[in-house]
């Protein structure tokens, strides 16, 4: 199978914008699904409300697309019904992060054998453009528009503190990398969070001087620090510049875990 | 013949289970019909808590005690929130050395915790000297339901010491009824 | 045993093998027989964060084919409302048990009250119908309980079991049946659209990981699955059949008990005040007073009304200040009048006399 034999080939056209970072996301992690050799009977993906949540509609697989910041829950319950099955959850910060935080850390916790991919566009896109927890600190939105003046969540680190057993942090413009994470969450039993940055040129970009696509990529490509650099810094003391963000594999280990077949 | 018993004392007695074990041994050991119903709340772990029984030789409709004809009360405060307007005809059990009050009806006195604590040693069991002579005294339920009831209810291990609390609380119930008629 | 543990025991011989829940007053004892029962038995007991969650859950294995429940009581009910409306747009068999407490709000958690039953059947929003059945007994925890399983699959519907806390805490002598009648899921036939009425308006069940790629959204959506949330034909059908295949089949779901059937003043009753009547009944002795006893109450057997032919009022006892009363009132000519209790007693047998001789 070609990671494209994936797609719906019927609900094409899809509804997501020009320039819009999720397809890259959906294309990583159709990618490294496909390299795992599993196969569409035995895989299903799940998702909330919201951009990236519309991706499972776009699988050939069964899918569930559920209510707003519940797809962990939802996720959990075929996870146990099921363990047999490889469950992949789709959200976005929003989703994740604010209506869905307790069950983000909760699920986490129970480190229940999931592969969660977080497309992190700082705002809710769906709805046109409204601040998020995931927000940067003066960033403008429709909810923000004299900058925003609330700290934003920190969603690798969150899971990592919550006991996930795989996180990691990539961009849209860190193609290889990201569809390496998703493919290392997938075989990793246990809970794992890929974060992945993606532009929004509609909701966020033209807000924040980053009308372009490119534009927005080339901003990821140069703020994103790699991790090992980032924590170099930190063991120099070395100050971070506040537009900087770590990217890399965030932990990697084999704490208990929920729902892992036997 | 239908009664309604109300027991009441404070949480970690076992009020309640008393009220199941009793009602255990008329549905399922005499072959009657009960319904076992309690008040919930914080009672349960403090205060005083109240659970009830009814026992029917036909079906029963309404499951609320509303006019209960045998009380026992192993509190001072159960005497006062359910015990004190207990009607003449009624009988009662009252705990001998927690309830200081005493009812217009006829009564028992049961020193149902002390003889837990210094005959058996373990005060926990209380309540089931508690069913032994409220058994020996009104003849609810038949001694062979209770003593199946018992052994029914209560946790691996222990069904010796629930048994010979039991034989304690019917001896217990036996004397107080010569007390009485003496 | 307790009414709470034969709403579990219950549950468990209809085959429930999913229970995702949270504790919560005065349903918990539900919880924990099924945390004791399940992992012996193969099955799954998920303690989830919250009620919101639990109800995910529930929906998330349901949809793997296995039969899933969860309990709870007024505050959690509330949290519920939202996936219980995602469990009817994706037509997703489960089970909702709702021991009923004193509300509003924590109000009284260890009180009993039917102040849910609007909540049941209207909570969610949009346009919608479930079923509810509602247990007078311990024995009938167990029973209606597995009936609510065979219910849910047959129309693919979320079912409530309307319980309250009098029933869920009492105990009784039940008889335990040998086995209880299963009637699983209808599967979807292989090359069937997923959402394609099918008979009945009910769609055969496309089981995740069976080959199906049914994709389930809460969008409206069309015999495909696929979302279609704009186009007013596509919505009017999909909610139309949504609520057609439950009020369509009222008769068939329909399950109640007559007592009296030539009576001039009929009680109306359903889950624990229906101990009451029957023992007002008894002692009234009186064929002038009559019984309709519900044991599913959603969808309302409006046509049950209409059997009382010498009916002159219909009194309808309810712990709450008035909930299934107007329902009554809106299928029939005859005076409806509603005896309320709140507070957590029952009515007692005296009052129900008193009011009916009040019309004899």
């Amino acid at each position: 199978m070609n990671f494209q034999d994936w797609l719906r080939a019927d609900r094409l056209p899809h509804i997501y914008c020009t320039g819009c970072g999720n397809g890259t996301v959906i294309n990583c992690t159709l990618n490294a699904v496909n390299q795992m050799g599993w196969t569409p009977e035995e895989t299903v993906f799940v998702s909330g409300i919201g951009c990236s949540s519309r991706a499972p509609g776009y699988i050939i697989t069964d899918s569930l697309h559920t209510t707003h910041g519940r797809a962990i829950p939802f996720a959990t319950g075929v996870k146990l019904a099921r363990p047999d099955l490889h469950v992949v959850v789709f959200t976005g910060d929003g989703d994740l992060a604010a209506i869905g935080g307790n069950h983000f850390i909760h699920g986490c916790r129970r480190n229940i054998d999931l592969t969660v991919i977080c497309m992190n566009n700082y705002i809710y896109g769906m709805t046109g453009g409204q601040g998020s927890p995931c927000t940067p600190l003066g960033a403008y939105s429709t909810t923000t528009p004299y900058g925003c003046d609330e700290a934003p969540f920190d969603l690798a680190s969150l899971a990592v503190a919550a006991g996930a057993n795989y996180v990691s942090r990539w961009t849209s413009y860190h193609v290889q990398e990201l569809t390496r994470a998703v493919k290392a969450g997938l075989e990793t039993p246990g809970f794992s969070l890929i974060e992945a940055v993606v532009q929004c040129p509609t909701g966020y970009g033209r807000r924040n001087k980053l009308r372009e696509a490119q534009d927005m990529i080339a901003w990821m490509r140069d703020h994103a620090v790699l991790l090992k650099k980032w924590r170099r810094m930190d063991e120099e003391g070395v100050p971070h510049d506040p537009a900087t963000f770590p990217v890399g594999e965030f932990v990697r280990r084999n704490l208990p875990a929920m729902g892992v077949p036997k | 013949m239908k009664h309604e018993i109300r027991f009441s004392g404070f949480g970690g007695q076992g009020i309640i289970l008393a009220a199941v074990i009793l009602g255990r041994a008329a549905a399922i050991h005499d072959g009657k019909y009960a319904v076992q119903t309690q008040v919930y709340g914080p009672e349960a772990r403090g205060g005083a808590s109240m659970s009830a029984v009814i026992i029917d030789d036909d079906p029963i409709l309404y499951p609320e005690v509303t006019a209960p004809d045998i009380y026992v009360i192993m509190s001072q405060e159960g005497f006062l929130k359910y015990g004190r307007t207990a009607p003449e005809s009624a009988v009662m059990l009252v705990d001998s050395e927690l309830v200081q009050d005493r009812p217009a009806c006829r009564y028992h006195e049961i020193p149902s915790t002390y003889e837990a604590k210094s005959t058996l040693k373990k005060v926990i069991v209380a309540n089931i000297v508690m069913l032994g002579a409220l058994v020996a005294t009104t003849g609810v339920v038949s001694e062979a339901a209770i003593e199946k009831a018992v052994l029914d209810s209560v946790p691996k291990g222990t069904e010796d010491l629930n048994l010979r609390a039991l034989k304690l609380g019917f001896d217990l119930g036996r004397r107080s009824m010569k007390d009485e008629t003496a | 045993m307790q009414g709470n543990t034969a709403c579990a025991e219950g549950a468990l011989a209809a085959g429930c093998r999913f229970y995702g829940g949270y504790p919560i007053t005065p349903s918990t004892e539900i919880a924990e027989h099924m945390a004791r029962k399940m992992p012996k038995i193969g099955g799954v007991f998920a303690q989830m964060e919250d009620e919101l969650a639990s109800i995910a859950s529930v929906i998330g294995a349901s949809w793997t084919g296995a039969r899933a429940m969860t309990a709870t009581s007024g505050p959690g009910f509330s949290l519920m409302m939202e996936n219980i409306g995602y469990a009817v747009m994706t037509e997703t068999p489960c089970v909702i048990v709702d021991v009923q407490r004193g509300g509003p709000s924590t109000g009284q958690p260890t009180r009993a009250a039917q102040g849910d039953m609007m909540q049941c059947r209207f909570g969610s929003h949009g346009d919608m119908s479930i079923i509810a059945v509602s247990p007078a007994s311990v024995q009938e925890m167990y029973e209606l309980t597995a009936k609510a399983f065979n219910l849910a699959d047959r129309y693919r519907v979320p079912t409530f079991v309307m319980a309250d806390e009098i029933i869920g805490h009492m105990r009784e002598r039940i008889a335990v049946p040998d086995s209880v009648e299963v009637v699983p899921r209808r599967p979807l036939e292989k090359g069937t659209l997923p959402f394609a009425p099918g008979e009945d308006n009910v769609p055969g069940f496309p089981a995740f990981g069976h080959g199906y790629g049914v994709h389930v959204t809460g969008l409206t959506h069309d015999d495909r699955g696929y979302p279609s949330s704009t186009d007013p034909r596509v919505h009017e059908r999909l909610v139309r059949r949504l609520v057609g295949k439950v009020e369509g089949a009222n008769r068939e779901i329909a399950d109640y008990e007559v007592t009296n059937p030539d009576a001039e003043v009929v009680f109306i009753s359903y889950g624990a005040p229906s101990r009451s009547v029957a023992q007002a009944i008894r002692d009234l002795d009186d064929e002038r007073v009559g019984h309709l006893r519900l044991k599913v109450v959603w969808p309302f057997p409006d046509f049950a009304l209409a059997a009382f032919k010498n009916a002159r009022v219909f009194l309808v006892p309810e712990l709450n200040l008035g909930q299934m009363v107007r329902e009554a009132a809106r299928h029939t000519a005859v005076p409806v009048v509603p005896i309320s209790e709140i507070g957590g007693e029952l009515h007692t047998p005296r009052r129900l006399i008193t009011m009916a001789e009040g019309y004899l």
